[in-house]
């Protein structure tokens, strides 16, 4: 028993359609329940005339101590409940579930940070609600502020900071948390490119120390490489589970030959200026295609519902393939291109790949819709987009697809007939090094 | 939900730092189920999540006045305003009597305890949606989030304090060996408005219709209580219906304890303590049974 950290066993949820939170009665239609002669009848019609919804239902696994396991799974699947009842955070309706360990969560990072607070107050409070001790925050302050790299602000309000020096204090917090068990939501999807890398670096070591960890995540990469084994949950059930390579490629494989999706509830981020509500992928006159095959022209239709005009709008596109790697993140300002005013209502923007170059295989992306600034009004999912290049034989006789490589490029090859010549380098270049230095 | 401690298992070294070799300290165990009912209030976990429960309250302090020109200052003029009005209206021209004193102190030492009732009440009940991020993030004992925004109320409550000790010596009065009764009374205030923003706040996560109760709830409260007329103005078979009012009896406490007007009847008291008693076991109760389903509802 001391093997296992985490034991759920047929654990189930269960909220009343229409949302739990846009359902609760007002104190007046209580009142009316009460006084109504139905109530003496039976339970009030409210609740009984709506369908249950199970966001989980009939979930059982084993975590042991030390293992890494990764959740997948598209929006709404169920992830984020389940994290929530391990968490505590909400109570399961059926089942239960059993933890060996202390626990550490973090659903979010920053939670109960307050913007007119200092640097130094947000951690010891964030510290404290997130359950360490004030002891062990005074002891490891320093280390939190150097990772966090806002040691000359400590006694500002954070409210003064750039987004982005908020974000790494706040992922600083969490990371100094030492748990036996820890459990991630989707945190690694804030900061830079390059606090992210940090971030993940920052998992892999709480992975290889030896502490269980349950991460939910949409980055395919990050679940491949971190984790041993995965867990893929669809409509409240688990899936598939295994190890987290052979899950993460049977959950692309799932997504196959899709060249439309819905959007709606894959924001990741934003201001709610923007909402997404579908994507279809078509030839470049427009026309539905099955595949786009690689060296095709593909247009990519993104519908957006736009609530407020925005003046200069930058798109900025994203793509990932199964294995998790970025093969283009790219903004229209950027590319030097200046679009037109996007008015309030339903919009729909168009992206164009010129002979796309991607060996056949899924690929997931994710769209945002930002200022010059860098203000995003709105941010997909990493992999809200996903679509699938095909085979094609338009290059010589076999079959080529992405285990031979990322992309497709034309590269011309010449060849010389010379002698090897014999070249002094590291004399050449440390008298180079000399030299650049007076 | 409970979290216990077994007895010491065996664990496999944790690298990094950490010591390694058989593990002694007992691996806690967090049993998750579903409740129904009636449950428990946990009080030894409470007790472990006191430190949460320092750093929300210094929180709540520290934004209290954040931004404001006057700052601190604003916990002196909001007493005094309130006294002046009150010394005008009802002391000059309504005529009030004020137990012999002078009625502006007399209302002065009366809002004292009013404004932390007042307060506290005001801020528990509306804690927990107002911290609704907290509670749909992270887990904790709820019962962390009304208890830290009453004990807030007590920062403006010693800034009145001082307030009213300048108010005595302005009217030369001295205070007496009475005065050692306050720290009680301000506990039994305390409780007071946590008894009932127990079921405030929890009722508020369901129904928002509390949020716009309460400022007329607070209004109408200061009315039956005897902060701007003494006790003994209600006719005598009426009066331990007022205990039934804690508040009743730990303003007439303050004025008992600093003013040395006459002491509160004692009848009255244990009535008004068998109600904070009964409000705050029945809040604490039902908070618990509300707990459960927070993060869904909130």
């Amino acid at each position: 028993m001391s093997d296992v950290a985490i034991q759920v066993e047929r654990l189930g949820k269960q909220y009343r359609l229409g949302g739990p939170r846009a359902g609760y009665p007002t104190l007046r239609e209580q009142i009316r329940t009460w006084t109504s002669p139905r109530r003496l009848l039976r339970r009030p019609a409210r609740t009984a005339n709506r369908p249950p919804f199970w966001a989980l239902k009939d979930v059982s696994f084993e975590v042991r101590r030390g293992e890494v396991v990764g959740i997948i799974g598209r929006n709404g699947a169920g992830k984020s409940t389940l994290l929530k009842i391990l968490s505590q955070i909400t109570e399961p309706t059926t089942g239960g579930a059993d933890i060996h360990g202390r626990v550490g969560s973090l659903l979010e990072v920053g939670t109960g940070f307050h913007p007119e607070l200092t640097g130094r107050e947000n951690v010891y409070l964030n510290g404290a609600i997130l359950g360490m001790r004030r002891v062990e925050i005074a002891r490891r302050f320093d280390e939190i502020i150097a990772f966090a790299e806002v040691e000359q602000f400590v006694d500002t309000p954070v409210k003064h900071y750039s987004s982005g020096m908020y974000t790494r204090l706040a992922f600083a917090v969490a990371a100094h948390l030492d748990p036996e068990i820890l459990i991630v939501d989707e945190v690694l999807a804030v900061g830079d490119v390059q606090f992210q890398r940090k971030c993940l670096g920052r998992m892999g070591e709480a992975a290889r120390s030896g502490r269980t960890v349950l991460l939910v995540s949409h980055n395919m990469m990050a679940i491949s490489q971190l984790c041993h084994r995965a867990f893929w949950i669809d409509q409240g059930t688990l899936k598939a589970t295994g190890p987290a390579r052979d899950v993460v490629n049977q959950y692309s494989a799932a997504f196959a030959r899709v060249a439309e999706g819905d959007l709606t509830g894959a924001v990741g981020q934003g201001d709610g200026r923007v909402l997404p509500l579908d994507y279809r992928v078509t030839n470049c006159r427009g026309e539905p295609i099955p595949l786009p095959v690689t060296n095709e022209d593909v247009l990519v239709h993104v519908r957006l519902r736009v609530r407020e005009p925005i003046r200069q709008p930058v798109y900025g596109l994203e793509v990932q393939n199964e294995q998790g790697v970025r093969m283009l993140c790219v903004n229209t300002a950027e590319l030097g291109a200046e679009l037109p005013p996007l008015g309030a209502g339903e919009r729909e923007v168009r992206v164009r790949f010129k002979q796309v170059p991607y060996l056949p295989g899924v690929y997931r992306a994710s769209f945002w819709v930002m200022n010059p600034q860098g203000h995003i009004y709105m941010m997909t999912h990493a992999d809200a987009l996903v679509f699938e290049i095909g085979q094609s034989r338009l290059y010589g006789t076999r079959d080529v697809d992405h285990r031979w490589g990322c992309v497709y490029t034309g590269v011309e090859v010449d060849c010389d007939d010379l002698a090897p010549r014999t070249v002094s380098m590291p004399e050449q270049s440390s008298q180079v090094a000399v030299h650049d230095r007076g | 939900m409970t979290t216990e401690l077994l007895s010491p298992v065996n664990l496999k070294p944790i690298a990094g730092g950490e010591p390694l070799g058989p593990v002694a300290h007992p691996v806690p165990v967090t049993r998750i189920r579903p409740s129904h009912g009636w449950r428990a209030v946990r009080l030894a976990e409470f007790w472990r999540y006191r430190e949460l429960l320092y750093f929300l309250t210094l929180r709540d302090i520290k934004l209290r006045y954040k931004q404001t020109a006057l700052g601190v200052a604003w916990a002196v003029i909001q007493p005094l305003f309130t006294m002046a009005v009150f010394a005008i209206f009802f002391g000059k021209l309504g005529g009030l009597p004020s137990d012999g004193k002078p009625y502006a102190l007399f209302v002065l030492v009366g809002l004292l305890p009013w404004q932390l009732f007042a307060y506290a009440l005001t801020q528990s009940s509306n804690s927990l949606v107002n911290e609704q991020r907290l509670i749909t993030k992270v887990y904790f004992p709820r019962l962390i989030v009304p208890v830290a925004s009453v004990f807030s109320g007590l920062v403006d409550f010693l800034v009145t304090f001082g307030l009213v000790f300048v108010g005595m010596a302005f009217f030369g009065v001295k205070p007496t060996w009475t005065a050692v009764a306050v720290p009680a009374l301000v506990v039994f205030a305390v409780l007071a408005a946590l008894a009932v923003g127990l079921w405030l706040s929890a009722l508020n996560v369901r129904y928002r219709d509390v949020r716009y109760t309460i400022p007329f709830l607070t209004q109408f409260w200061m009315f039956v209580t005897p902060v701007a007329y003494p006790a003994r103005m209600v006719p005598e078979a009426y009066r331990p219906l007022l205990g039934l009012n804690p508040m009743t009896g730990v303003v007439e406490g303050f004025r008992w304890a600093l003013l040395g007007t006459d002491a509160p009847d004692w009848g009255m008291m244990a009535v008004s303590a068998a109600v904070v008693v009964g409000l705050l076991a029945g809040g604490l109760f039902y908070f618990r049974r509300m707990e459960r389903t927070f993060a869904d509802v909130v």
